[in-house]
């Protein structure tokens, strides 16, 4: 009689924060973005590079929900996301657009927006907080309409920072700012990333930016995942 | 003087029509001076609207002499013909002929309802369908103004209903201001309507009550009931068609569907 011994290995379960399942979307004959299939795990900041055009900003529309993919699927957390409240998942994937659109009224305003929908009331503290983590202290009371592209574009992150995101989607957002500011918002970036511990998918058409604040890149041509891997590898390919 | 001309009333309605369709041909001309071409539609715009009334003096001919439920289906198709024409002002915003035909029958149809239940409008033909239509139109145009102004609001700031969507904001916040500047706007007519009535005008149907000789002091206040009338309508219209549209504007998943073709393409 022989005796078989079954050890159990159990293998390394590691649940990504974002994976992409045949992400796709179409606009009538026009393919925007084809089978994508990628995983992001959490602290991982990837940076989606790739010519104009190639569907970068479809491709975080898409993630956020603000565009519905015509097939595949995004699962956030393990979860295929269209089984999740569109307004939850804004709320724990925050976008940063290009333009810093903020809404008529006070910085304060603007930075409480977000919690309010859940019928939370930012304090002044966490405001105050919030604006001098992004460099702009005392600035609650100011109106918008008083803003630096620079300035705007940190009351677009601390409005989506007031959030308590888990993920953070910026689209370009150095890119409308001249060299000294884009250089102060990508460092704020750099160590709210790091400090916050955020996963984060950052557009960007500037590599050395790419290599300065990314694990890994993507690069997308015409819609299409053309390669992945460390920023050093997409650049020598 | 006319009539001294022409005893043949049919005459002098030729002449009449001649004689204001050549005025209008004049200014159309004028504009044309001016480089703006409107002779198409003016010329689409003078048949159209000769025809139609000629033929709804026809049909009101056998109307009035019809029993008075007939005004019913009369106004059922003023007000498909309504949604139709605001389908058509309007069609670059999807769902615009349900909006409409739904927001003009709450709009107006409630309006008449109520007045003919309580007696404010006859229930005659010849009460409901004029007094009726007067409702109708205005109707029509106070949801087609807001629905064009909602329309190209959105249009205007969709990167702000976006910002506000990315934070996890319900479609229907984000567009409420534009909600309300589209009832807004499109009620700014009737308003003016009501504070200038009588002052900067006299509205036909007065003029035509104290013609038929009715005494001028109850001709006046009919007229005032009328005028709060079609503002009541206009203004339900107005609120039903845009909220309609508002459902429209945004899919099941919370997503901006109602976009510029710029916008559009460039996803």
């Amino acid at each position: 009689m022989c005796s078989v011994s079954f050890i159990y290995k159990p293998e390394k379960i590691q649940i990504m924060i974002i994976e992409t399942k045949n992400l796709s979307r179409q606009i009538a004959d026009k393919i925007l973005i084809e089978n994508i299939n990628i995983q992001v795990e959490q602290g991982e900041v990837l940076a989606i590079i790739g010519p104009s055009g190639a569907g970068k900003t479809t491709f975080l529309r898409l993630i956020n929900r603000l565009d519905e993919p015509t097939s595949g699927t995004v699962y956030y957390e393990g979860k295929d996301y269209r089984t999740l409240p569109p307004s939850i998942i804004r709320q724990q994937i925050g976008m940063v657009s290009q333009v810093p659109y903020l809404f008529p009224g006070s910085i304060a305003e603007n930075i409480s927006f977000g919690p309010r929908q859940r019928g939370i009331t930012l304090s002044s503290e966490r405001i105050s907080w919030l604006l001098e983590r992004v460099g702009l202290p005392g600035y609650q009371e100011r109106n918008i309409n008083n803003l630096s592209g620079g300035e705007a574009q940190r009351v677009s992150l601390a409005r989506t920072l007031a959030n308590s995101p888990k993920i953070l989607l910026l689209d370009e957002p150095t890119s409308a700012l001249d060299s000294e500011a884009e250089h102060e918002v990508e460092t704020l970036l750099s160590n709210i990333i790091a400090e916050e511990n955020l996963t984060c998918l950052i557009i960007t058409h500037n590599m050395a930016q790419a290599a300065r604040i990314a694990n890994r890149a993507l690069y997308l041509v015409k819609g299409k995942l053309a390669a992945i891997g460390t920023v050093e590898e997409i650049i020598h390919a | 003087m006319l009539s001294n001309l022409f005893k043949d009333q049919l005459m002098l309605g030729i002449f009449q029509v001649v004689a204001t369709v050549t005025l209008v041909l004049l200014v159309t001309l004028g504009a044309r001076w001016q480089k703006i071409h409107l002779e198409r539609e003016v010329i689409v715009a003078l048949i159209r609207g000769i025809v139609q009334i000629v033929l709804v003096g026809v049909v009101l001919v056998f109307v009035l002499k019809g029993p008075d439920w007939l005004s019913i289906f009369i106004l059922l198709a003023m007000i498909l013909a309504a949604s139709t024409m605001n389908y058509q002002r309007t069609k670059t915003i999807p769902g615009t002929f349900w909006a409409s035909f739904y927001g003009i029958g709450l709009g107006a149809g409630l309006v008449i309802l109520l007045m003919v239940l309580i007696g404010v409008i006859d229930c005659s033909s010849i009460s409901v369908i004029p007094v009726g239509s007067m409702l109708v139109a205005n109707a029509m145009n106070a949801g087609a103004q807001a629905l064009e102004r909602y329309n190209s609001d959105v249009k205007a700031h969709v990167g702000l209903i976006e910002a506000g969507l990315a934070l996890g904001a319900k479609p229907e916040t984000m567009v409420a201001p534009y909600i309300q500047s589209a009832v807004h706007s499109s009620l700014i007519p009737r308003i003016d309507n009501l504070s200038s009535l009588g002052i900067v005008w006299i509205p036909g149907l007065m003029t035509g009550m104290i013609l038929a000789g009715s005494d001028p002091i109850y001709a006046a206040i009919y007229q005032f009931a009328v005028i709060a009338m079609i503002y009541a309508a206009s203004g339900l219209t107005a609120i039903a068609s845009v909220l309609l549209i508002r459902a429209k504007t945004f899919s099941t998943a919370q997503q901006l569907i109602l976009r510029p073709n710029e916008a559009a393409k460039k996803q």
